[in-house]
């Protein structure tokens, strides 16, 4: 079944279906607004935004002691508004508008001159006041996936001061190089949802993060078990259901590759919640609920870049690829490496965005990126072994970016306020201490 | 008189309830308490973290009964709350001095 669809005049012809079925999508940067297309986007805005606000301040708050509920929730909520106001101000014009190599223009500071027909090149069939909001959405959840490397100790000030720069220096110029025309999207880097820019940078920001800020205190000797992993079961599902709209979204229209996409996504998912559940089962006794979320959010997480490149077939193998590979780094890695990453931000989106930026570059199909000016990018098993030299080109630029400026974020605003909260604070609880609030 | 503290596992409070009733006694308190004895607790794993959770979950009953019922009630208790599991329980009996039902003011025996 999967040769036959893979046999390249099987491709030319899913191809040329497909072209036919979505006029929209195929059109060039003409710039006309569609109202299928429109309608599409705006839904799956809505969808990307649920992931952040509740769902992943639900899945990270079940993750976390009592006493931190209510701040590592205050953590995504802050996040939301936060990053919206700067995507409204500088992120937006700074990530998708002009053709620099590096970095955009002011020209659209504060939204200015963006009128009612106005498109964007990135998305020339929904307005482009819609692009901003969608890609909004985008710069919220990554800013608050870092939050759960640092829950549990990190000050709620340094936590602020941090997300707002982190926004700016790391998240805006990697969605730029990517997204937005720079050099990681002129030499061809295949991220159709956020492999790179999202998980993998927010994985590794992660990993620095919980290195500078330092382990929680009783890390190794205390028992840390989660408060109510129930609350984390509801995250994950609003998670996987607005996932749809992430990788969905991702087409820019309402079109066969939305649908592609959002396929691959939730067989992805599926084949990741059972892997690890099934590895858990076999190595540790008994498949746990947290086991079983966990797969689910890797494979999401690994299928996000490759998601509108692949088949359905491919999906299920990603997912499964990420289940195994993202158990392994949650408890084999992260015990070696002795870092003390909370929530496993690292261990499931940047071990996981790794692994999914590179399996696009093996099982990317030409015929679902093709258009009738381009052929569309193929990977290894198409014979395009160049693609995933590129992909790793991708993974390296931003890894090191990533990597690199958070390091430099963080001692930046250590040097000005302590990153941490008092021990005492810590034992207390977060939520008391940080927000004088608590649960009963 | 004597006082029956039987400390037993959470599931097993209905029919407890339901021996002692059908026994004879009309009052019992009972508390969410935690403790371990034998059975030493378990473990939790998270994401390949193992926690030793020692303190399990049980509920303590507390019957005051006059002397010559003690049997009764012990034998109840121990019919209703047995499993053969590891982790059923204990059952302690002392002696109480003096009981007072505050309402009406009776004392010992008829305060039961």
């Amino acid at each position: 079944m999967e040769r036959e669809i893979n046999h390249p005049r099987r491709l030319a012809a899913v191809a040329v279906l497909a072209l036919a079925a979505t006029p929209a999508w195929a059109e060039d940067a003409a710039g006309k607004i569609d109202p299928a297309d429109t309608a599409w986007m705006i839904s799956a805005t809505g969808l990307v935004l649920m992931m952040t606000i509740p769902g992943l301040a639900l899945f990270y708050c079940g993750m976390v002691r009592k006493k931190n509920v209510l701040a590592t929730m205050a953590q995504s909520f802050a996040c939301t508004a936060l990053c919206s106001l700067l995507w409204f101000i500088v992120g937006y014009t700074l990530s998708f508008v002009g053709d620099g190599s590096w970095l955009g223009t002011f020209e659209r500071l504060f939204l200015r001159n963006i009128g009612m027909d106005a498109t964007s090149p990135f998305a020339p069939t929904i307005p482009e006041l819609l692009f901003v909001v969608y890609q909004m959405t985008f710069a919220i959840i990554t800013v608050a996936l870092v939050a759960g490397a640092v829950a549990d100790r990190m000050r709620f000030s340094a936590f602020l001061w941090f997300a707002a720069g982190w926004l700016i220096v790391v998240y805006v110029p990697i969605a730029h190089w990517v997204w937005g025309g720079g050099f990681l999207a002129r030499a061809g880097l295949l991220d159709f949802a956020g492999g790179t820019v999202v998980h993998l940078n927010a994985g590794i920001a992660g990993l620095v993060a919980a290195y500078v800020v330092g382990k929680r205190h009783g890390y190794g000797t205390d028992n840390f078990s989660p408060y109510d992993l129930s609350l984390a079961v509801i995250g994950t599902g609003l998670l996987w259901v607005g996932w749809l709209g992430f990788n969905g979204g991702s087409a820019l229209g309402a079109n066969s590759r939305a649908v592609f996409a959002i396929t691959a996504t939730h067989l992805a998912a599926s084949s990741g919640a059972l892997t690890w559940m099934f590895l858990e089962w076999w190595t540790r006794g008994k498949p746990s609920v947290l086991g079983m979320i966990t797969g689910a959010v890797a494979g999401l997480g690994t299928i996000t870049p490759a998601s509108g490149f692949v088949l359905p077939w491919h999906g299920v193998v990603i997912g499964l690829i990420a289940g195994a590979v993202c158990f392994c780094a949650c408890t084999w890695l992260k015990r070696c490496l002795g870092y003390d990453d909370s929530l496993d931000v690292f261990g499931v989106h940047g071990i996981g965005g790794v692994t999914g930026t590179l399996l696009t570059g093996v099982f990317a199909v030409a015929a679902l990126s093709a258009s009738p000016d381009a052929p569309g990018s193929s990977g290894l098993l198409e014979g395009n072994p160049r693609q995933l030299l590129i992909q790793l080109y991708g993974v390296v630029a931003v890894l090191l970016w990533s990597g690199v400026l958070t390091y430099i974020l963080l001692k930046v605003i250590a040097f000005l306020i302590p990153l941490r909260v008092s021990e005492q604070h810590e034992i207390e609880g977060l939520d008391l201490t940080q927000h004088g609030e608590a649960l009963q | 008189m004597k006082l029956v503290i039987a400390v037993i596992k959470p599931f097993k409070l209905d029919e407890v309830r339901d021996a002692l009733v059908a026994v004879g006694v009309h009052g019992m308190t009972a508390s969410e308490v935690k403790g371990y004895g034998r059975q030493k607790g378990h473990t939790e794993i998270y994401r390949g973290a193992e926690y030793a959770v020692n303190f399990l979950p049980k509920i303590r009953i507390e019957v005051a009964v006059p002397s010559e019922r003690v049997a009764v009630v012990v034998d109840a208790i121990i019919a209703s709350a047995k499993t053969g599991q590891i982790g059923d329980g204990k059952i302690f009996v002392t002696a109480i001095d003096q009981a007072v039902r505050i309402r009406t003011g009776e004392t010992d025996v008829d305060a039961l």
